[in-house]
């Protein structure tokens, strides 16, 4: 109360200086705890977002105003975007803003008038994304079973995303993880979500996209009922799996996701297979080469078993073998014809040899009979008139012959 | 084979489903036995590769940075 002390007051009271008395009032705002915990319905009208990102802006009804703060750090936690004319319900406390000697609201949260009117929101764009055919099955791209790399939206240093990596990790650690990092809440969230999901979708090397929020209130998930969202995950060449809040936690971007999964760590379950169901896989895989390659071995070993036999039967040994039979048999039959023919041949030659002995001239010259044959032609001599004296003369007797000439 | 690349730059996705179409053409039977053998083998190699990836795998990650650029981070 320096200043104005020692000057004659005709007020006869002490006096303040303005800041004294600003901070005084100040004061009263603050100890009513009613005013620190305020909730506002009103209009916004001279909407301003200052480069540092704190918002100014007026709340109005019909018969009165008052001046709006909401500080960057309170600002980035909004779900939508607030703007002028709209009508909101903002909390927080009224204090003084002393420089200015105006009193104001300074806002913590920020929502649409009427918590119904979200659901509203909520209702009318899910309508009419579904009459446009975004939830469609048929637009649902099937998810890789074994993804060569993954990419995530996500918030990089979020408990979603480390809950994400772990089941990746556990599950199928050949997957290549890409994280393209967003904020997930706050009016901010839904363009950094889509940028970060069409970044990711126009490289070649992902195959499955997963978008990826932790638990929240409603509030907090608005970023993925955000029709922005929506339509670049419909827009997405790679399929899309939502993990947003929790099980009963339904989003726009769920709708229309390719998958949906209910947490995070359930949408990075569903990206990829499981190494300890991929192992018996393989084993079987194995088992079925080889018992394959059996079977046609021994398929094959029969088949030339059948050829085998099949040639046997056209082979020329077989005819070779036919036919040396057939001369085996025949040569057997001359034999008996021979034979037969021989014994017949005996046969008869003996019975002509019997009649022979009866006619021979043997048994007379056994008698003492000889015959004399002319040496010179072997004529037998029957008469004198045969010889004539010193012709030589053959004399045959039973056992032998022997020469003579005829004397004088 | 007209896919028959390399077994060591195949990727473990690549190299299961060719096992799985090997499989499959060998039940199909039609095949002559050398071809089949060929099969045979190259299955064989296929499935040792992907169990050997298998026990050896661990998970890459990668993060886009605010500039824009790619870096690695250390796995979980």
């Amino acid at each position: 109360m320096g200043l104005f002390v020692s000057e004659a007051n005709q007020f006869s009271q002490s006096t303040w200086s303005v800041s004294e008395l600003t901070a005084y009032i100040r004061e009263m705002f603050a100890i009513d705890y009613r005013l620190q915990d305020v909730t506002v319905g009103g209009e916004i009208s001279n909407f301003t977002r200052a480069r540092s990102g704190h918002l100014y802006f007026t709340l109005k009804d019909a018969g009165a105003q008052i001046k709006c703060v909401m500080w960057r750090s309170a600002a980035e936690r909004l779900f939508f975007e607030p703007g002028e004319g709209d009508a909101v319900l903002a909390n927080g406390r009224i204090s003084v803003y002393e420089a200015g000697g105006v009193y104001q609201l300074y806002a913590e949260r920020l929502q649409p008038a009427g918590r119904g009117n979200l659901a509203v929101a909520f209702e009318q764009l899910k309508q009419r994304l579904a009459d446009e055919g975004l939830f469609d099955p048929e637009h649902k791209k099937p998810i890789p079973l074994t993804p060569h790399k993954i990419g995530i939206v996500t918030s990089a240093d979020a408990a979603a995303l480390r809950d994400i990596l772990n089941v990746l990790n556990r599950r199928y650690p050949l997957v290549e993880v890409l994280i393209a990092p967003t904020l997930v809440q706050g009016a901010e969230a839904p363009p950094q979500i889509v940028r970060a999901l069409q970044w990711l979708d126009g490289r070649t090397d992902i195959d499955t996209i997963i978008v990826a929020r932790g638990g929240g209130s409603i509030e907090d998930l608005w970023a993925f009922n955000d029709e922005r969202v929506a339509r670049a995950i419909f827009a997405a060449q790679h399929p899309v799996i939502t993990g947003v809040g929790h099980e009963t936690d339904f989003t726009i971007a769920d709708f229309v996701a390719d998958r949906r999964a209910p947490t995070p760590s359930a949408a990075a379950e569903l990206a990829t297979p499981d190494i300890e169901e991929i192992r018996p896989l393989l084993a079987g895989y194995q088992a079925m080469l080889q018992s394959e390659m059996q079977d046609l071995i021994r398929q094959k070993q029969w088949q030339v078993q059948t050829l085998v036999r099949a040639l046997s039967h056209l082979s020329p040994q077989g005819r070779l073998d036919n036919n040396r039979q057939r001369l085996d048999v025949t040569l057997a039959r001359l034999d008996r014809a021979m034979n037969h023919r021989l014994a017949q041949e005996q046969g008869r030659l003996a019975v002509a040899v019997a009649g022979l002995t009866a006619v021979s001239p043997l048994a007379t010259l056994s008698r003492g009979y000889a015959i004399v044959r002319l040496r010179e032609n072997g004529r037998v001599v029957r008469s004198i008139s045969h010889v004539a004296s010193g012709d030589s003369l053959t004399v045959q007797v039973s056992d032998g012959q022997f020469d003579v000439r005829v004397g004088d | 084979m007209e896919t028959e690349k390399d077994l060591q730059s195949l990727s473990f996705e690549e190299a299961l489903q060719e096992l799985e179409l090997i499989v499959a053409r060998l039940e199909d039977g039609e095949l002559t036995l050398d071809e089949s053998l060929a099969l045979f083998e190259r299955g064989q190699k296929l499935a040792e590769r992907c169990n050997k990836q298998l026990s050896q795998a661990t998970l890459r990650i990668e993060q886009l940075t605010a500039d824009g650029e790619i870096v690695e981070l250390p796995s979980p």
